[in-house]
């Protein structure tokens, strides 16, 4: 389950602080106690900055920094297809073995896959991820309001 | 591994390799090659073949209904189940087996007091002008009913706090436990900081102002010689699964008058004397409190704990456990950047202990130690306000029982160093 990549991103995490941003969410996982504050900036219909400060396991603090590096950057539309897939990969069980196509979709965050094993822990894992869906959707919503 | 191989004997020690010949499960090997080493036993301990036995010769050949039939297996079934009542009133001492009331678990047993409570007349009865006592190291179980009955009846809810180092605070008793004070519940032993509570002084304090005395002894009656006489409580709560009985038996302790004297929570069936569609009369306690068809089956099995527990001695088992905790504390001691979380020592505490481990979450620790096979519970062990109270998020908790052994400690802190490596 620990796999390198996941250590690395734990130790050395990308994109870690709050930084400025449309919307802001604090999420938490009422098992653990894991928590995260993350904000995000839209620039158009691009992901400007995903922004955090969080409090928790290696899974759940490396899958944040994985996150970071996946989305920024990317057109909203493509965010939510890796988000999508990265959640489809988490619910798996342990079921799904990640493909080529797969692999190019999530990079990073294939290392994931053996967390899908383990209940307990794929909350953990996805604790960011669903911040994030949910911080996109106030800054868009936010946006078509204004 | 070590020590495992030397066998190093403590003075206090009971004969595990013996012991563990009734555990069947712990034999067992995890991650295709692992020896289980389990160490959550505050949460459940394990099973022993006696128990288990039991249960399955109840099925198997006096299987039927309580204290409604006139058949051959309707009687023995009875008999068994009172049997069981027997066996656990002279394992706390109780005065009378008419004090024991079967629920299913410690959590019911506590929550059935609050409720005698907030039904209850005067001079029971517990409303806005009075006052519930109960301590922040309080399982969640002895904190919500507590909350609900303040929610419900208007009554004030306080509290003792906790000392730097994991006791109570019961520095301000005379502040905390007034003339308005109905109930103070509190716990022997701390499912999470392991510390053993000054009983004598928080009972006499109560008993001066006229309150009841509630004890929640989940983490003392598997580990230690419980005696209510002795304890000088009003009601005691206790569960089966922790102290070698099945899951779905728990007791509740209550002096005899006051059981005359309390109303019934759940109505149904065995708990009446009389009943017309206008109005009923009870049945003496503990039937009174003992709504629908028990839970037969755990009885006996937690009947049969108690006569496994009572063979081996409770003195002999917490001299077994006392020795294991002052050895599992100075050897987690020597862990580096490891802080326990509670009493340091030995003295006072049971043989729950907790810490953390740097910065490295408690849920790291015990998946990396799972994958050596090693059992821990890691989280705010339901008791979230001690966290709180210390600033961490969760901890680490390893907790023994009477087939602990040294070499098990020397294999959590083992484990414990590889966890530091990986993350280090
Ligand atoms: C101190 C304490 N009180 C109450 C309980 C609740 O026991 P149960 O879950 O069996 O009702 C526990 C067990 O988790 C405990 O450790």
């Amino acid at each position: 389950m620990y796999q390198d990549v996941i250590l690395d991103h734990y130790k050395h995490p990308h994109g870690r602080g709050l930084r400025d941003g449309q919307a802001e969410v604090h999420h938490v996982n009422p098992t653990c106690g894991d928590e995260i504050t993350l904000r995000v900036r839209m620039d158009g219909t691009v992901i400007g900055d995903v922004s955090y400060k969080s409090q928790g396991c290696s899974i759940s603090q490396a899958s944040a920094s994985v996150l970071n590096d996946l989305l920024v950057g990317k057109d909203v539309g493509e965010a939510q297809k890796i988000q999508e897939t990265f959640l489809e990969l988490m619910q798996s069980k342990g079921q799904i073995e990640p493909d080529d196509a797969m692999e190019e979709v999530l990079e990073d965050a294939v290392a994931f896959a053996g967390v899908s094993k383990y209940p307990a822990r794929v909350k953990c894992a996805l604790l960011s991820w669903m911040a994030w869906k949910d911080a996109t959707a106030q800054a868009l919503s936010g946006a078509a309001g204004k | 591994m070590t020590s495992a191989s030397t066998g190093l004997v403590l003075p206090g020690l009971l004969d595990t390799e013996t012991i563990r010949k009734d555990f069947p499960v712990l034999d067992r090997l995890v991650h295709d090659d692992r020896k289980l080493v389990y160490l959550d036993n505050a949460a459940t301990s394990q099973k022993p073949r006696q128990v288990l036995d039991a249960v399955n010769a109840y099925y198997e050949r006096h299987n039927a209904n309580v204290h409604r039939g006139v058949h051959v297996l309707a009687e023995e079934a009875t008999a068994l189940y009172e049997g069981a009542r027997d066996k656990v009133a002279a394992f706390i001492n109780a005065p009378s087996r008419d004090e024991v009331i079967f629920t299913k678990n410690a959590s019911e047993s506590l929550n059935l007091v609050a409720n005698m409570l907030g039904w209850a007349d005067e001079p029971y009865r517990v409303d806005r002008d009075t006052e519930i006592v109960i301590t922040e190291m309080e399982h969640h179980s002895n904190i919500v009913p507590w909350q609900l009955l303040s929610q419900r009846t208007g009554a004030k809810l306080k509290w003792f706090g906790l000392t730097d180092d994991g006791r109570l605070d019961l520095s301000d008793i005379e502040q905390v436990i007034t003339e308005k004070t109905k109930i103070v519940s509190f716990v022997l032993v701390s499912n999470i900081l392991g510390t053993v509570n000054p009983v004598e002084a928080i009972v006499r304090r109560a008993q001066d102002v006229g309150a009841l005395v509630l004890i929640d002894a989940s983490q003392a009656a598997p580990h230690m010689v419980l005696d209510v006489q002795a304890l000088g409580a009003d009601f005691v709560a206790f569960t089966g699964h922790k102290m070698l009985g099945p899951t779905g038996i728990g007791v509740l302790w209550g002096r005899q008058e006051l059981l005359e004297d309390l109303p019934p929570f759940l109505g149904g069936g065995e708990m009446i004397e009389t009943v017309s569609m206008h109005s009923s009369t009870y049945a003496p306690a503990p039937h009174k409190f003992e709504a629908g068809t028990p839970p037969i089956a755990q009885a006996v099995g937690l009947g049969a704990a108690v006569d496994y527990l009572t063979a081996i001695g409770m003195e002999n088992i917490a001299a077994h456990e006392h020795a294991i905790t002052e050895y599992a504390v100075r050897r987690l001691l020597e862990v580096p950047t490891l802080q326990i979380v509670g009493p340091a020592t030995g003295e006072d505490r049971g043989a729950a202990i907790s810490f953390t481990l740097g910065d490295i979450h408690p849920h790291d620790v015990g998946q990396v130690l799972d994958e050596q096979g090693i059992a821990v519970r890691v989280g705010h062990h339901c008791a979230r306000p001690v966290c709180l109270r210390y600033g961490i998020p969760a901890t680490t908790r390893a907790s023994f029982y009477l087939y602990s052994t040294p070499a098990e400690v020397d294999a959590l802190v083992e484990g414990l160093e590889q966890v530091r490596n990986f993350f280090g």
